[in-house]
C-alpha cells in the first residue's frame, strides 16, 4: 500500500473518492451549491498555493485575476454576444497575458514590497470595475448568461457539480505534477533562498513569472465559471477583501500543501454558510481565524495534522 | 494662482496631512519591528468612532478626544502583546496575515460595538470658512494642518532629544547592538505600537468633522497612508510627511482636473511607480528587499 502514502497517488485517490461519494450527502440544491462554490474556490487556492506556498511569493491582489475572468466572460457574452466558451478562453488568455506583463517588474520585489505592489494592482482593478459602469454595471454588478458548451446549456446543480469537480481534480493533478517536476523543485529552491537558487543555475525571475501566470490562469478560470454559475457578478468578487479571503484559505489549509489548499477552501467556504445565524460575527471570526492560525499553527491545518499523525505513528512503532 | 487651483491645493494639503499622520504610524512600527501593520487604518477608525460615542454620552470634546486616543493606544498595545509578540521571528507572509487578520477582526468588532452607519463629529471651532486667495478654507483644515505640524515637531524632538526616542531609533538601526547597550527591545516594540496607534487615532479624529467616520473608514485611509509611506520611503519620518502631502495634493488635483471617479486610483498608481522605478522612495528610506 506504499502508493497510498504519496500525495500524487494516495491523495488523488482520496480526492476522487470524496468527490464521487459526496453527492450521496448532497440531499438538496443548496448543499450542491455550497459544494460547487467550494470546488471553485479550491481551484483558485490550488493555483495561489503554487505561488505563495511553493514559490514563497505573496499576492494580495489575486481577486483581480478572479475578477478579470469573471467580468471578462460576463462582458464578452452579455454585452458583445460572444459564445461563452470563446469568452472564457479569451478571459483566461487575457489574465495570463496581464500576469506575464506585470509579473516581471512586480516579482522583482520581495516581502512587504511585493505585498504592497500586488495589493495596489488589486485595488486599482477593483476601482476600475466599480467605475466603468457602462461595461460592468458599476457597484450594482451585472447579470451573466449561462454557460453553454457546444450548443448545450450547462444547467442543473448536479451537472455543474460534476463539471467543476472534474476541473478541480485536473487542477490538483497538474499542480502535483508541477511540484514534482524539475520546475517545481526550482520553485521550492526559490522559497528557500533565492540567491542559492540563482547560484545553482535557476533563472529565478523566469520561474517566478511562470508560476505567477499559472496561478492567474487558475484564478481567472474559476472566476469565469463562478460568474456563469451564479448568473450574477458584483465588484465584491474583485475587492481587496476577496483577495484576503483567498490568501486566508491557502494559509489556513496549509502553505506548500496542494491538498491543504483544497481543505482550506472547503472549510472557509462552508463555515460562513454554517454560521449564517451569527452573520454579524462573520468578520470577527475570519480575522480571528487568520491570527490564530498564524500564531498557533503557522504551517496550516493539513501539514500540522500530518506532522501530528507522523509523530503518533513513530511513537507506536517505537518498541 | 486661480482660485480653483488654490482650493485644490488647500484641500490637498489638508487630506495630505492626514495621510502623513497615518504614514508616520506605518513608519514607526516598521522601523521598530520590520512589520508592516496593515491594521493601521483601524486605529484611525477607532479614534473617530470612539470620540463620536463619547460625545454622545455628553463628555466635552477635549476630554472625549483624549480618551479616544487612549483607547486606540490601548488597542495598539494589546494587539502587539497578544498577536505580534507571540509570532516574533516569523516569516514576512505570516506577519502580514496576522496584521490583516487583526484589521478584519477590529472592523468586525466595530460593526458590533457601533453600527454600519456614517457618523459626524462636530467641527472643533465652527464652520465659517476663511477666504485665502479666493479659496475657502474650513477652520477644521487649520486644525488638521496645525496639529499635524505640532505632532511632526514633537516627534522629531522625541526621536532626536529624548532617551526613549533615541532607544527606538537605535533599535531600528541595529537591533542586536541596541540590545547589547542595554535597550529593552521588547519594550521598544511595545511602545512603538502604542505610539503609532495614537497617531492613527488623532488622524481619525481630526478628519472626522470633514469627511464623516464609519466602521470601514480605516480601509481606504489605511491603504493610502501606506501608499504615502512607500512614496516617501518606508521607514523615513520626513519621507512619510512628504509622501502624505504629495499624495494629498496629487489626489485633489487629479480629482479636479482629470476625473473624480478615479481619484482613489492615483495613490496606488503613484505607489506602484515608486516601487518599480525608485523603490527607496522620494527620500530614500530603507533599502527595498529586492533580488
Amino acid at each position: 500500500m506504499h502508493w497510498l502514502a504519496s500525495p500524487r497517488t494516495g491523495g488523488m485517490a482520496a480526492l476522487i473518492a470524496v468527490a464521487v461519494a459526496l453527492p450521496l450527502a448532497l440531499t438538496n440544491n443548496y448543499f450542491y451549491e455550497v459544494a460547487i462554490l467550494v470546488a471553485l474556490n479550491a481551484i483558485v487556492c490550488v493555483g495561489l498555493n503554487l505561488l505563495i506556498g511553493y514559490a514563497g511569493q505573496i499576492s494580495l491582489g489575486h481577486a483581480g485575476f478572479f475578477g478579470l475572468g469573471a467580468y471578462g466572460s460576463a462582458i464578452l457574452t452579455a454585452r458583445f454576444g460572444w459564445p461563452s466558451l470563446a469568452a472564457l478562453a479569451t478571459a483566461i488568455a487575457a489574465a495570463a497575458l496581464l500576469a506575464y506583463l506585470i509579473g516581471r517588474p512586480i516579482l522583482r520585489l520581495r516581502g512587504h514590497y511585493l505585498a504592497m505592489a500586488t495589493l495596489g494592482m488589486g485595488v486599482i482593478a477593483a476601482i476600475v470595475v466599480a467605475t466603468e459602469d457602462r461595461l460592468t454595471g458599476g457597484p450594482d454588478g451585472m447579470p451573466v448568461p449561462p454557460l453553454s458548451l457546444f450548443g448545450a446549456q450547462l444547467s442543473g446543480e448536479a451537472t455543474w457539480y460534476w463539471v467543476v469537480v472534474a476541473l478541480l481534480v485536473v487542477a490538483v493533478w497538474l499542480s502535483l505534477n508541477l511540484i514534482e517536476s524539475p520546475a517545481g523543485r526550482a520553485l521550492r529552491a526559490l522559497s528557500g533562498s533565492e540567491v542559492a537558487a540563482e547560484v545553482v543555475g535557476i533563472d529565478s525571475a523566469r520561474q517566478k513569472v511562470r508560476v505567477f501566470v499559472i496561478s492567474a490562469v487558475y484564478a481567472a478560470a474559476a472566476g469565469s465559471l463562478t460568474a456563469h454559475y451564479s448568473g450574477f457578478i458584483t465588484p465584491s468578487k474583485v475587492s481587496f477583501f476577496h483577495s484576503i479571503e483567498l490568501v486566508t484559505m491557502v494559509v489556513f489549509g496549509g502553505m506548500a500543501s496542494t491538498f491543504g489548499a483544497v481543505v482550506g477552501a472547503a472549510v472557509l467556504t462552508t463555515l460562513p454558510q454554517l454560521l449564517t445565524a451569527f452573520k454579524e460575527y462573520e468578520m470577527m471570526a475570519l480575522g480571528a481565524i487568520m491570527m490564530g492560525t498564524m500564531i498557533f499553527m503557522p504551517r496550516g491545518l493539513v501539514p500540522t495534522l500530518a506532522a501530528l499523525a507522523a509523530a503518533l505513528r513513530a511513537r507506536k512503532d517505537a518498541p | 494662482m486661480s482660485p480653483e487651483l488654490a482650493q485644490y491645493l488647500l484641500s490637498g494639503i489638508t487630506i495630505g496631512a492626514i495621510y502623513a499622520l497615518v504614514a508616520l504610524g506605518f513608519s514607526i512600527i516598521f522601523n521598530a519591528s520590520h512589520v508592516i501593520n496593515f491594521a493601521q487604518g483601524e486605529f484611525v477608525m477607532i479614534g473617530g468612532m470612539t470620540t463620536v460615542s463619547l460625545i454622545g454620552t455628553g463628555l466635552p470634546l477635549p476630554f472625549a478626544i483624549v480618551a479616544a486616543v487612549a483607547v486606540a493606544a490601548g488597542v495598539g498595545l494589546a494587539f502587539e502583546k497578544f498577536a505580534v509578540e507571540p509570532a516574533r521571528g516569523a516569516p514576512v507572509v505570516t506577519l502580514i496575515i496576522i496584521t490583516i487578520g487583526a484589521s478584519i477582526f477590529l472592523r468586525g468588532l466595530a460593526t458590533l460595538v457601533w453600527d454600519k452607519k456614517l457618523h459626524a463629529l462636530p467641527a472643533f471651532s465652527g464652520h465659517k470658512p476663511i477666504e485665502i486667495a479666493g479659496a475657502a478654507l474650513l477652520p477644521q483644515s487649520l486644525w488638521v494642518i496645525g496639529v499635524t505640524l505640532a505632532i511632526v515637531l514633537l516627534l522629531s524632538w522625541f526621536f532626536g532629544r529624548t532617551l526613549p526616542g533615541k532607544a527606538i531609533l537605535a533599535t531600528s538601526h541595529q537591533r542586536l547592538a541596541a540590545q547589547l547597550v542595554g535597550i529593552n527591545v521588547r519594550t521598544v516594540l511595545f511602545i512603538s505600537f502604542g505610539l503609532s496607534a495614537a497617531l492613527g487615532a488623532i488622524a481619525g479624529i481630526l478628519i472626522a468633522p470633514i469627511t464623516l467616520t464609519s466602521w470601514d473608514v480605516g480601509i481606504m485611509l489605511g491603504l493610502k497612508g501606506f501608499a504615502a509611506a512607500v512614496l516617501g520611503g518606508l521607514g523615513s519620518g520626513a519621507g512619510a510627511v512628504l509622501g502624505g502631502l504629495v499624495l494629498g495634493i496629487a489626489e485633489t488635483l487629479s480629482a479636479g482636473y482629470i476625473s473624480s471617479a478615479y481619484k482613489d486610483v492615483i495613490a496606488f498608481v503613484l505607489m506602484l511607480a515608486v516601487l518599480f522605478f525608485m523603490p527607496r522612495g522620494l527620500l530614500g528610506g530603507r533599502i527595498t528587499e529586492r533580488v
